[in-house]
């Protein structure tokens, strides 16, 4: 038996924001845009990695009003993730998220004892996200 | 419907206060950043994240000076790292917060976590009041301890 990660879900208010952060500053490609009652699901992989959907849904999407209201809720303070990338060059990784509408640096890199240099960064949404590169 | 811009400009709050929680930041000043009065930023603040702002910073300096303190760092010198600036109450918060002193804490807790991520220590570290103890400028009389 092998079993491995196919898809995850990430929540995002505004998908035409959330585009040019993990389009254009994270350098995903869409695999897939898909839009459906109201809500707009864009599926990304990562470069050499085709068989990981990292999808990109609304909090409201597919939910009662109650639920979506919740996670709309956690997401606007901030609650949800962390989700982990992992960058070559975080340096220009950073570089890029910072000239990201919507999109903020909350930790600046630091190397960690385990053999990585990291650092935090909110998605336009809100998403935390730990972006790591091996050292 | 909760008011889902008035969330966002409490989380650029927070995220303010754990990023420059070394610089004297005051709960006045984030209120201004926030666009809200003093008072009623505290009021949501608090609704949103169960304490409030002053609190909160409080809670972030401890914790950072609790990680200054397992690395070896002095108490005076981890005290104004983490941006307070008197050395009294900095010792009578983190005794409120931690149950025990800082000197105390540095001598017993030396290496305590080593192995665990960053992002886990924070966590597992993060001195919490109990609710009921949260009063809206008070220090916790007890906190629970981790």
């Amino acid at each position: 038996m092998a079993v491995s990660l196919s898809q995850s879900h990430i929540l995002v208010d505004d998908p035409d924001a959330a585009l040019p952060f993990y389009r254009d500053a994270l350098g995903l490609e869409v695999a897939a845009d898909v839009a459906n009652a109201g809500y707009r699901w864009l599926s990304l992989v990562a470069p050499g990695h085709p068989d990981v959907l990292i999808v990109l849904e609304q909090p409201e999407a597919g939910r009662s009003p109650e639920n979506g209201e919740a996670l709309a809720a956690l997401l606007a303070k901030g609650e949800l993730g962390p989700v982990h990338f992992r960058t070559d060059d975080l340096d220009a990784t950073l570089e890029a998220i910072r000239s990201t509408p919507g999109a903020t640096v909350v930790q600046e890199p630091v190397d960690q004892f385990w053999g990585v240099r990291d650092a935090a960064v909110r998605d336009p949404a809100g998403n935390l996200l730990r972006i790591e590169q091996a050292r | 419907m909760p008011d889902l811009e008035e969330l966002r400009r409490l989380r650029r709050a927070r995220d303010r206060m754990d990023r420059e929680f070394a610089s004297p930041l005051d709960v006045a000043e984030l209120a201004r950043g926030a666009f809200m009065s003093p008072a009623h930023f505290s009021r949501r603040f608090r609704a949103a994240y169960g304490e409030t702002p002053h609190a909160y910073l409080m809670t972030r300096r401890i914790e950072r000076a609790k990680a200054l303190l397992r690395a070896g760092a002095g108490v005076t010198e981890a005290c104004h790292a983490v941006g307070c600036t008197s050395l009294g109450s900095f010792s009578a918060s983190f005794t409120a917060l931690v149950g025990e002193t800082p000197s105390r804490y540095r001598t017993r807790r030396r290496g305590e976590v080593r192995g665990l991520s960053c992002c886990e220590v924070l966590r597992v570290t993060r001195p919490r009041r109990r609710r009921r103890d949260a009063s809206s400028f008070g220090e916790a009389p007890r906190a629970v301890a981790v």
